[in-house]
């Protein structure tokens, strides 16, 4: 009984701590749905971009990892840019289903410049900690659970109050809601549209490169991320698009379900049920609270 | 226009027969290589059939659906089982019904289209995609317990006559195709259609002018459903020649997408262009990197960069043409004939830019 309980709170800890890696991938859909109400389909293939960019500048030209970092994230700004430039500002007044088809297409350019540029085969990202049971909480909590998983949830917690501390008190954060609440006003007001756009898809980006990293170290940087990406669409129903504690919680709720649905259930159906289970889980969402968890009620006017 | 027959107008009908005679006289006359049929013409119908289907949901009602291969793939499964299953119903029946069964799937996972759009509505039909995916992959049912993973399809047979020359085959998917685009027109221009683009502008305002909105959606869920379907057991039978469930992955469903919007959102011809551009431009690109560069660039390299050309494309048509390449095409002839007529057209101004 103790070791079935214990089995549980492994499989249900694990899960917890799977779904903050989906959460990291879904921050950067919120960053951008919170100032601009548009849907970024590319940040799955941002993800992709900049993890591998990240694992050709330490590979191929040798340089040291911070550094390397650095180079990544300063790329993931230059993207940033040239898409508010080429992409958002001309499709200002378009709807928000030109718009979501637009960052499909982004999000097909992404990907192809970085295979194009790095190559197609897999890579793999050492980050120095490996994926493996940490033995300290083996032995005395008897649960088996990986030391890059709790890295995870560090990095993750790390970035949500960082992000919230710069929503809240800062002036750009301050900017960034106004901008969220209603662009055509704030930029009335002198608020730089195209500043604060700047802003948040370079923010995206990063947030990008780091959820990058995370899935890069466990499961290789290869293609299969972008797929992986789109698992943050159900994380981001349940949470609310426009929520950051959303997206944490939606991925902690996705991540979790997902685990025991597979273990406990899996085996009836011949596994491999987390390849749907988050959607499914999504679609009962959205008939009982379309809005999300913490999302803003949607008010639609004729 | 008036119409000569049923809702066709002299337009129409001049269309359909030159297309009938390219399709039927003028092609297998002059195209002799198999490679053309098998590569080229066969996917391309089956690709524009499934594309219709995408544009009844999307491009007429305006949901934003991203499941079309996990109908191809329910489809493609379903006519499978039937022929080994159910051998008296003959290739036609069991074509139909392995529609009708992916309608079923079409309306049990466009349910949710009546609470949610946009994104959300994409999230829900992945759902399809991925499940159906799944389903036939867990259950060996499905796969007449094959366990190789790849199983062959059978042999087209209709009427007790064989059609296993790719000439053969490009008949049977030209004759299915022609006679669903045909329906599709009819359907977009009759009250059906135009309960659809109803619903696609604006859906509360289409309800309280008496438009069902539970009727209208399921119905363009199932009839896309369908579509993709048949499209799917055509793609198998005819083209891929074998069933395996990673051939109708989330990829297809993008390139479905992709052939949809870039041909056209809401014309059926939008379709046929999109396909054929979806399929040739690779072709195109390949030849260009064999006989350019001599193969000095990498496949993989090129592959990529088909990718980028149709991620941006996507993004400039969104920009300057949300309309596709339909709307280009359509633009095109209009300039031609202003041209032709007369130059005192030119000062007359649009009665769109007249509203003061």
């Amino acid at each position: 009984m103790v070791d079935e309980l214990l089995f549980f709170m492994e499989v249900v800890v694990g899960g917890l701590l799977a779904g903050t890696m989906y959460s990291l991938v879904a921050l950067g859909f919120v960053l951008i749905f919170k100032a601009s109400a548009t849907f970024n389909f590319s940040q799955g293939a941002m993800v992709f971009f900049s993890v591998l960019a990240f694992c050709g500048f330490m590979q191929d030209f040798n340089i040291p990892f911070v550094l390397a970092f650095i180079l990544a994230a300063l790329l993931m700004v230059v993207v940033g840019l040239c898409t508010e430039r080429l992409v958002l500002r001309p499709l200002m007044n378009a709807s928000e289903d030109t718009v979501l088809m637009a960052t499909i297409g982004l999000g097909y350019v992404l990907e192809g410049l970085a295979q194009a540029a790095w190559g197609v085969e897999v890579r793999r990202l050492d980050l120095g900690i490996g994926d493996f049971p940490v033995p300290w909480i083996a032995d005395n909590l008897k649960l088996f659970i990986s030391a890059l998983d709790i890295f995870a949830g560090l990095v993750a917690a790390l970035m949500i109050i960082g992000l919230f501390l710069l929503f809240k008190y800062t002036k750009i954060g301050l900017g960034l809601r106004a901008v969220a609440d209603d662009a055509g006003a704030a930029s009335s007001i002198g608020i730089p549209l195209k500043h604060i756009m700047l802003l948040v898809w370079s923010a995206a980006g990063v947030v990008a490169l780091v959820a990058g990293c995370m899935w890069g170290a466990r499961a290789g940087v290869q293609f299969a991320l972008v797929d992986l990406a789109l698992k943050a669409l159900p994380v981001l129903i349940i949470g609310g698009f426009s929520s950051i504690p959303g997206a944490i919680v939606g991925g902690l709720i996705i991540g979790a379900t997902e685990k025991v649905l597979e273990v406990y259930i899996g085996p009836f159906f011949g596994g491999a049920i987390e390849g749907w289970a988050p959607y499914v889980l999504a679609i009962f969402f959205l008939l009982y609270r379309p809005e999300g968890l913490f999302g803003e009620k949607i008010i639609r006017r004729v | 226009m008036k119409p000569v027959f049923m809702t066709y107008t002299k337009k129409d009908l001049i269309n359909l027969a030159v297309c009938m005679v390219l399709s039927v006289l003028v092609i297998p006359t002059f195209i002799k290589t198999e490679y053309w049929y098998t590569s080229i013409l066969i996917p391309w119908l089956c690709l524009a059939l499934a594309t219709i289907g995408q544009q009844v949901v999307m491009g007429y009602t305006g949901q934003l659906a991203l499941g079309a291969a996990g109908f191809m793939a329910a489809g493609a499964f379903a006519m499978f089982n039937l022929i080994l299953r159910v051998p008296d119903l003959g290739f036609v029946g069991s074509l139909i019904v392995s529609g009708l069964i992916a309608a079923a799937f079409g309306i049990l996972f466009g349910l949710p289209s009546l609470k949610v759009r946009g994104i959300y509505l994409m999230v829900a039909t992945l759902a399809s995609q991925f499940f159906i995916i799944w389903m036939i992959d867990k259950f060996g049912w499905f796969k007449n317990y094959d366990s190789s993973g790849i199983i062959t399809a059978q042999d087209i047979v209709i009427l007790g006559k064989p059609f296993t020359t790719p000439l053969a085959m490009y008949f049977v998917c030209l004759a299915v195709t022609t006679v669903l685009t045909l329906l599709a027109m009819n359907m977009a221009r009759g009250s059906t259609g135009r309960n659809w683009m109803a619903v696609r502008d604006m859906d509360i305002a289409a309800e309280s002018m008496g438009v069902s909105l539970l009727r209208t959606k399921v119905q363009a869920f199932a009839i896309s459903a369908f579509y993709c379907g048949v499209a799917g057991a055509l793609f198998a039978f005819c083209y891929l020649k074998s069933l395996e469930p990673v051939a109708f992955d989330i990829k297809l469903s993008f390139k479905i997408l992709f052939m949809c919007i870039l041909g056209g959102l809401g014309t059926i011809n939008g379709a046929f262009i999109g396909a054929a551009f979806i399929l040739l431009f690779p072709v195109l690109l390949n030849a260009i990197g064999n006989n350019v560069f001599h193969g000095a660039i990498d496949a993989t390299i090129i592959s990529s960069i088909e990718q980028v050309i149709f991620g941006g494309l996507m993004i400039i048509f969104m920009i300057y043409e949300p309309l596709g390449m339909a709307k280009l095409w359509e633009n095109l002839k209009q300039k031609f004939r202003s041209k032709l007529t007369s130059s005192n057209l030119k000062n007359l101004k649009s009665p769109l830019s007249k509203k003061s």
